[in-house]
């Protein structure tokens, strides 16, 4: 249907929208400092600066994220899940795993189609460990959490934060795959192991006018639910930066009290937000004294360990494979948070 | 008469899909046997990897996010 379309005008309108967005953000500061200035609040009282960190960081992280999942979106064009099935198929453990995790980050990827997508692999001769890399990373490395890390906390909290995830992901799908676990599959998984399924794929997209298009959707359907999430966040945030005092959060989740990674961890499990209502509360945490890596463990936590998911993963795996998942992850991120306080 | 089936397992997206489909062949005067299927098992038993998936007569048209619109009618036709 629109094969006659032509791409010249999306891709011009496209260029126009990024030099558009490209002026509103180096206003941002500008604009932000005159709207406080405007409200009359004192920027030295603790309303002020708290008014002050909303007023600029929301629009800032709203910005950056339209922008980034606009991209995402049409690098998502290219790489469906079948296409990645299909590159990891028969792959070894090692670099399977290695490729599992990296293309989890670029792939589309809802946790509500978490299962469908885990028995696909499973039957087109994907390994378990390194679908698991895949499962592990795909939540947790995202562009929604990237995009916040890098905006509020810059990008070599960003770069730790891709490069420990995709460690995370690969080193648990490299444990879980030593360790032969296929038999706590549930039954009706094992006897679908290594039968190819039919078909079932979707045209993908071929002309630019249609990757555009296919981006404003990911841009509508992303930001367009997470939009609340961040300004909730920001505002918590902005709460703290005005009224919590200085270092208050060293006492708890400081670099030298040893039970704040596990504990951090613990808490996360049970909290299901995503990455875009909790990184504006960990940065103003952070700016309170609490040290990176206790805050990395939480943040991974919430996100890769959570108790839903594992409800849903409950009915094609066995108790025993849940709770390996479940150890072998959590080991993990205790490992990063420990190391980054160690370090850092 | 056509036989759509909505892959899906109660996400969001996949109520978006099923609600579209019944509202475009409403708008178009199509009648159609809409079902929502919701077994897991079934649902692979079709090869989708990402849901929603649509099937029409018993052939997967659609995988992963809600179709456009003009998708919709393109089946409906």
């Amino acid at each position: 249907m629109s094969a006659k379309e032509t791409s010249a005008p999306w891709l011009a309108g496209t260029a126009l929208a990024i030099a558009a967005w490209w002026l509103a953000y180096g206003h941002l500061a500008a604009l932000s400092a005159a709207a406080v200035r405007l409200s009359g609040v004192d920027p030295g009282t603790p309303l002020g600066s708290a008014l002050d960190f909303f007023v600029f960081e929301s629009p800032k992280v709203l910005l950056l994220l339209a922008i980034i999942v606009f991209f995402m979106g049409i690098v998502q064009t290219f790489v469906s899940p079948e296409r990645t099935r299909a590159i990891l198929s028969g792959r070894r453990l090692g670099i399977g795993n290695v490729l599992a995790a990296g293309l989890g980050v670029v792939t589309p990827f809802c946790s509500c189609s978490a299962i469908p997508l885990f028995i696909g692999f499973l039957q087109a001769g994907v390994p378990l460990g390194v679908t698991f890399s895949f499962l592990i990373s795909a939540p947790m490395v995202n562009e929604v959490a990237l995009t916040l890390l890098f905006g509020l906390l810059g990008w070599k909290v960003a770069g730790l934060y891709l490069a420990l995830g995709l460690t995370v992901a690969v080193v648990s799908g490299l444990v879980i795959g030593h360790l032969g676990m296929e038999d706590s599959l549930e039954d009706w998984v094992r006897a679908l192991q290594h039968s190819p399924a039919s078909g079932g794929t979707s045209e993908a997209p071929r002309t630019w006018a249609e990757r555009i298009r296919a981006g404003l959707a990911h841009d509508r359907e992303i930001v367009g639910k997470v939009w609340p999430y961040i300004l909730l966040g920001v505002g918590v945030g902005a709460g703290i930066h005005g009224y919590v005092p200085q270092n208050f959060m060293a006492a708890f989740m400081g670099k030298n009290v040893w039970w704040a990674v596990p504990a951090a961890v613990l808490i996360g499990v049970p909290m299901y937000s995503n990455a875009a209502g909790i990184i504006p509360v960990v940065q103003a945490l952070l700016a309170k004294g609490a040290a990176l890596g206790t805050v990395l463990a939480f943040m991974m936590s919430v996100i890769a360990l959570s108790a839903p998911e594992m409800i849903i993963l409950r009915k094609v795996l066995k108790p025993r494979l849940i709770a390996v998942f479940a150890g072998v992850v959590a080991a993990g991120i205790l490992l990063v948070g420990y190391v980054f306080n160690a370090v850092l | 008469m056509k036989n759509i089936k909505v892959l899906g397992t109660g996400c969001a997206n996949c109520k978006a899909a099923l609600k579209l489909i019944g509202d475009v062949a409403k708008a178009q005067g199509v009648e159609i046997a809409l079902e929502k299927v919701e077994d897991m098992a079934a649902i692979v038993g079709y090869g989708v990897l990402s849901t929603p998936g649509v099937v029409v007569d018993g052939k997967v048209v659609h995988a992963g996010g809600v179709p456009s619109r003009e998708k919709v009618l393109g089946w409906l036709a």
